[in-house]
């Protein structure tokens, strides 16, 4: 998806003190795995994506297969426009900041993001300033999220190609895994592995 | 902190205790490749500075599976985040200097009595700590050398330096005889004692080698007038071109039972031989003993054995022993002690006197004799003499420095307590004498007068008995022993004790080269006569 200021991609329907869900407005129209993303609400919280789901809206209600007498699966959808409605896309992300009085924190917000919240995915100059500490990387390292090492090296991919320096980046994000993960610098070789452009 | 202005910032304070040593994490800036043991470092606590010692270089990891199993680092960005995370390397140091904020000018450093604390600041000393450390180069502090990494100049406090009895020791061939004539050199020049050298090689007072340079100059060279240079072979000093002072005799009246006691294990005496001749002295008096005994034939041994009651075998084998020292040109049948009255007017007029053995110098008897034999009388004028002054200082006789080489015949357990030398090296500067003791075997000296030695000079080194005896009762022995044994061969010193705050190893100064003699005070002809020209001119006003 294209990243234009103020890319709103969907709104809060879960909140917690450490992480939201939202639904995507468009059917697999969620940020990808790793992204930055920022909901609205008195303290606007930062996010990175850490799970997508597409599932049906009534959840006692399985979809059904609809494609045996279709060509391709994009004729599946078209042959079916009410399906936009019955599938929903949410995606998980866990929170790593927030902004308070104007300020980016790398901490937990006072107060989780309200239910509505719209959520925005971060474009490449703000993920660049959210990410110009590592500080950013404390509370996803600490999450315990499931595939957190697959989820840590997408958010680096994601906002390293934003870094005007993507090298020294790595390095000192490198670092602050080191003493995230510590006795662990398996876990850290892979993540930058992974990471690297 | 600032660590442009100071020597290069290697890290932070992680740990460690006051007997171990602190221990610094070195950051991933300090390549550990650059450190090295005996390095200096200064710690910045909250309201003073330590200056301490490197004593260990680690390698340390947080996580054992890199052990095993280590990373990748062709890929410089794994290298470059392993080496400052989960690989790091540590040093130990030892504070052994505190210096109180700007005090330190004033009162200089004084020895740490507690560590610095947690994550206190680790950099190189720079050459400014160094100077506050060692003191500057002025009338009583003389330049002996630089630190191995840096131009500092160390200095010694030569005042303090002469006041006890000092050490220079190491293997042969590592530079004890150039360290000693460089101390000689400086002695002179800041004047703060004088010396009297047993010169058993002939390398200190006219032109001595110096392994890799070829000849250097003596002292009495660089000094000419402040140095004398006394002979006990006129021919041998005469082929080397040299005019001695004074030819110096010894009469056998002047020998006595306790020089034969010194003697003993040269001239493979008994204990029963060598007390036999106390007992000739009591029965032939103290003059006339030696000269009596020597010219006993066999008949006569057995009744003056009788005499004395003691073993006939004894008795003909110090005689054929001591009938040696009649190949000894320069003893004659009686001396007045007009030889030791002509050093002491040196040595009150402030000049040097340096002893050359010539040809005598492959024997050890000769030298220990003389040795021997000049040290009791000159220390006892001195003894009679200070206790004269009685406290006036104006009264008291220069301070002496006697430099005796193969300390360890002179000083051995056997011989120390009952030998002139022995006793200089207990009882201090009690006396204004001390001794310059030049050995190449510590472990062969007195116990007792190793540890009464002020300072210590050691080179090379690698005889763990050796090491083991220079080092022994000093504050970090064990590091100052890991540091000794990996001197260089070549010009470089481990100094420790009284006048030097904190041992150093130092790269010793030059002495040999132009520049080195100019900067001992040492003036060429052409610029000794312009010097006298200028000197002339400021007298009686220039010529205008």
């Amino acid at each position: 998806m294209a990243l234009g200021d103020n890319a709103r991609v969907g709104e809060v329907v879960e909140s917690s003190s450490t992480g939201f869900v939202a639904q995507s407005y468009r059917l697999y129209g969620a940020p990808h795995l790793g992204a930055l993303v920022r909901t609205g609400g008195p303290y606007p919280a930062y996010g990175v994506v850490h799970e997508v789901a597409t599932r049906g809206i009534d959840p006692s209600r399985r979809p059904t297969v609809r494609g045996e007498d279709e060509a391709t699966e994009e004729d599946v959808y078209r042959s079916n426009p009410q399906l936009e409605h019955l599938l929903r896309t949410d995606f998980r992300a866990v929170i790593v900041g927030h902004v308070n009085g104007g300020e980016t924190r790398y901490r937990l917000p006072p107060s989780p993001p309200p239910i509505y919240a719209f959520v925005h995915e971060c474009p490449t100059a703000e993920a660049a300033a959210f990410s110009s500490s590592t500080d950013c990387l404390r509370l996803l390292a600490g999450s315990g999220v499931a595939a957190l090492e697959e989820v840590v090296s997408a958010f680096l991919k994601h906002v390293v190609a934003a870094q005007s320096d993507p090298h020294a980046f790595l390095a000192g994000a490198g670092k602050q895994l080191a003493a995230l993960f510590p006795g662990d610098f398996r876990t850290v070789e892979s993540i930058l592995l992974r990471a690297a452009p | 902190m600032e660590r442009e202005s100071s020597g290069r910032y290697l890290g932070v304070v992680v740990g460690g205790s006051m007997a171990r040593g602190v221990d610094v994490r070195l950051s991933p800036g300090a390549a550990v490749e650059e450190m090295a043991l005996g390095q200096h470092v200064v710690i910045q606590g909250q309201s003073r500075r330590f200056y301490g010692v490197v004593t260990d270089i680690a390698l340390e990891w947080s996580d054992e599976s890199i052990r095993t199993n280590p990373p990748d680092t062709s890929n410089p960005l794994i290298a470059g985040v392993v080496a400052s995370s989960a690989a790091y390397s540590t040093l130990r140091v030892l504070p052994m200097l505190a210096i109180e904020g700007d005090l330190a000018m004033i009162e200089g450093p004084t020895p740490a009595r507690t560590v610095p604390p947690h994550f206190a600041p680790v950099r190189l000393a720079s050459e400014e700590d160094v100077q506050v450390v060692f003191g500057a180069e002025d009338n009583r502090h003389f330049w002996v050398g630089s630190p191995l990494d840096m131009e500092t100049r160390v200095c010694l406090d030569l005042e303090e330096f002469v006041t006890r009895s000092n050490g220079v020791f190491g293997k042969s061939g590592t530079g004890k005889s150039f360290l000693t004539r460089l101390l000689l050199a400086g002695i002179l020049q800041k004047s703060a004692a004088v010396n009297l050298v047993f010169d058993m090689e002939s390398e200190y007072g006219w032109m001595g080698t110096s392994e890799g340079t070829g000849m250097v100059k003596g002292i009495k060279q660089l000094f000419p007038s402040r140095v004398g240079v006394f002979s006990l072979d006129e021919d041998h000093s005469r082929r080397r071109g040299v005019s001695p002072d004074y030819l110096l005799r010894v009469g056998y009246n002047q020998i006595e039972p306790e020089d034969i006691d010194l003697l003993r294990e040269n001239l493979n005496l008994s204990e029963v031989a060598a007390d036999a001749a106390y007992s000739l002295a009591r029965h032939y008096g103290q003059e006339r003993w030696f000269r009596r005994f020597l010219d006993i034939g066999g008949a006569e041994m057995r009744e003056l054995a009788a005499e004395l009651n003691v073993n006939e075998r004894a008795l003909s084998t110090l005689h054929n022993r001591l009938s040696r020292f009649r190949r000894f040109d320069f003893i004659t049948e009686r001396e007045s002690d007009e030889s030791v009255e002509e050093i002491l007017r040196y040595l009150d007029r402030g000049i040097h006197v340096v002893l050359e053995f010539g040809r005598y110098r492959h024997d050890l008897s000769a030298y220990m004799l003389v040795a021997n034999l000049l040290t009791r009388r000159i220390h006892a004028r001195y003894v009679r003499r200070k206790e004269e002054a009685m406290g006036d200082a104006s009264r008291e006789p220069r301070p002496l420095v006697i430099t005796i080489e193969e300390a360890h015949r002179f000083l051995s357990r056997e011989v120390a307590s009952q030998t002139t030398f022995g006793n200089i090296a207990r009882e201090m500067r009690k006396y204004n004498v001390t001794l310059l003791v030049v050995d190449q075997r510590p472990s062969g000296i007195d116990e007792e007068v190793m540890s009464q030695l002020g300072t210590k000079l050691v080179c090379l080194l690698d005889n763990e008995r050796d090491v083991d005896a220079v080092t022994a009762g000093t504050y970090g022995a064990r590091e100052l022993r890991s540091v000794l044994s990996r001197l260089d061969s070549k010009q470089q010193s481990l100094v420790f004790g009284h006048s030097v705050p904190i041992p150093v190893v130092l790269r010793v100064r030059d002495y040999g080269t132009p520049d080195s003699y100019r900067e001992l005070g040492f003036l060429e002809a052409s610029e000794m006569r312009c010097q006298m020209e200028r000197d002339a001119d400021d007298l009686f006003g220039g010529r205008g």
